[in-house]
């Protein structure tokens, strides 16, 4: 028990190490995935853009969701013209960087991971380093900056398409002055302090989730069952990583 | 041997290699000369293909010496070590097609990463490359439209795409129909000769290697245990080579894996 324990830990130190020493060859490697760029834009497009879908149509829900939870509590104290800043904050602060990246990590992340890991099933990986060619440089790099790249952008539209979703059942469907929605949150809403802090965080949620889809791709077991294993550690671990570094840089941003 | 008075363009020597306890290559000495196509034989899990791992340089000897065209595989940096991968080819056992690329984006891939060409010259030597595989016809197909044998082919283009002047082979005919395994004997010898390359392939089917090599080395537990023209195998008095050679299912090579005695295990305790 103590000594499968003890094993336990002993391992995630290492894969901590790989994952640090990956994370070095990645960085170090980068220029040469930038000069050539078309590898990253098409990662952009198969992370980014193809997760619009999905982002957009949730960013719309949550922004019904908090339009109608957000009324109904407000309108009990009188101030249901606050409706905009309320929504507006939650999205910009909170709920935009986070639902995006567990989003992101579900649509993107586990992708990327099957990919890199069908890729070293089938030797392709290995045949790369073969001919010369750094795999870290030609296929983990582009893929870790596309994510990197799309996050951020990802979660301000999340954001957007959310305030949308809370203006259509505020202003449209219940009635709030729509006046008011948009003048209150744009006084409430600070650029630095709420719309920074909101793309910083998104950003780097972008980095952990990128980060860690491709490390488990690239250090997973060459099996099947290796790679399905690596897919699932790489959606728990990514959300993981959300919550506890947004717990984190909350607490350094947002403290009164 | 042929070309003996050659210069050796692989030269391992005393080469031992290690997984932790396990020992899978307990002193090898084996040598590839210029024009040679030499197959490496011997049963699963002999070691055969970590030994060409290691002239690949993707694994590295735990003592002894591996030099590939005068460079000691074990002391260059990873820079020095892909300038020499840049002169070798790898054929792997599923051909290791990038999926995502047509076949024609495959084979070009090693030009495109390598040399700085005009399209209109990287298109002839692609379509010239295919040519030699019989496979211009297929230039636009993807990997997945393919089958194994045609996969390997294209894979076999790819890694001459560079000329190199020494092809690795491993198990370049499992699972292939007689055909095509045909096709991809003659392939080797004969790209081998085009290209005054050396080959080295690690293969378990005897008939057809024997009909295309210049040399024979017989892997068992490790080390070499035969070694000699195709000739020389055939008429070969050893007990391994003649086991291996005429499929005989036991010999020095077990039909049983290693056990207690089967009385024992039948009517003994259960243990898990």
């Amino acid at each position: 028990m103590i000594r499968k324990l003890g094993a336990m830990v002993i391992d995630g130190v290492w894969r901590l190490g790989f994952a640090s020493r990956f994370m070095f060859l990645l960085l170090r490697y980068s220029g040469q995935s930038f000069l050539r760029l078309h590898l990253t834009l098409r990662e952009i497009y198969f992370s980014g853009v193809l997760s619009l879908l999905i982002i957009l149509v949730s960013g719309l829900f949550v922004g019904l969701v908090l339009g109608l939870q957000g009324y109904e509590t407000l309108q009990r104290y009188g101030s249901s013209e606050a409706l905009g800043v309320l929504v507006a904050l939650s999205l910009t602060r909170e709920l935009g960087p986070v639902v995006a990246g567990l989003l992101f990590a579900s649509r993107a992340g586990s992708a990327v991971t099957a990919e890199i890991g069908l890729m070293k099933v089938t030797e392709q990986l290995k045949a790369m380093d073969m001919m010369a060619v750094n795999p870290i440089a030609r296929v983990a790099a582009p893929r870790f900056w596309g994510g990197v790249i799309s996050m951020p952008i990802l979660a301000a539209l999340f954001s957007a398409m959310g305030i949308l979703g809370g203006w259509l059942i505020g202003v449209a469907f219940i009635g709030v002055d729509d006046g008011a929605f948009w003048s209150q949150m744009q006084a409430a809403v600070d650029i630095r302090y709420d719309i920074i802090n909101g793309v910083i965080k998104s950003f780097v949620f972008g980095i952990a989730v990128s980060l860690i889809a491709v490390f488990e791709g690239y250090d997973c077991v060459p099996t099947a069952e290796g790679v399905s294993r690596a897919i699932t550690r790489t959606v728990v671990s990514s959300a993981l990583a959300i919550l506890a570094l947004d717990f984190v840089l909350t607490s350094f941003m947002f403290r009164g | 041997m042929a070309n003996s008075g050659q210069e050796a363009l692989v030269d391992l020597r005393q080469v031992r290699f290690a997984y932790g306890e396990r020992e899978i290559l307990s002193g090898i000495d084996l040598t590839v000369h210029r024009g040679q196509v030499v197959a490496i034989m011997g049963g699963s899990g002999c070691g055969k293909t970590t030994l060409l791992r290691m002239i690949g340089g993707q694994l590295k000897a735990s003592a002894g010496t591996v030099q590939v065209a005068g460079q000691d595989i074990g002391t260059l940096n990873t820079a020095q070590l892909y300038a020499l991968r840049r002169r070798m080819g790898m054929l792997f056992q599923f051909g290791a097609l990038f999926t995502d690329m047509s076949v024609f984006d495959n084979v070009a891939f090693p030009l495109r990463e390598h040399a700085r060409l005009p399209e209109a010259m990287l298109r002839d030597l692609v379509l010239m490359k295919l040519q030699a595989v019989g496979l211009r016809g297929g230039h636009a197909l993807m990997p997945s439209e393919l089958s194994g044998g045609m996969a390997r082919r294209v894979a076999l283009a790819r890694a001459i795409a560079l000329d190199p002047m020494l092809i690795m082979y491993d198990e370049p005919f499992a699972g292939l129909d007689p055909i095509s395994l045909g096709v991809v004997g003659q392939l080797i010898r004969r790209l081998n000769d085009a290209l005054g390359a050396a080959s080295i392939m690690v293969t378990h089917d005897v008939s057809e290697s024997l009909s295309i090599v210049d040399y024979v080395y017989f892997v068992s537990d490790g080390r070499i245990v035969a070694k000699g023209t195709p000739d020389e195998i055939r008429a070969s008095k050893d007990d391994f080579v003649h086991q291996f050679v005429h499929a005989e299912p036991d010999g020095p090579v077990p039909f049983h894996m290693k056990a207690a005695p089967i009385g024992e295990m039948l009517m003994g305790e259960v243990k898990r």
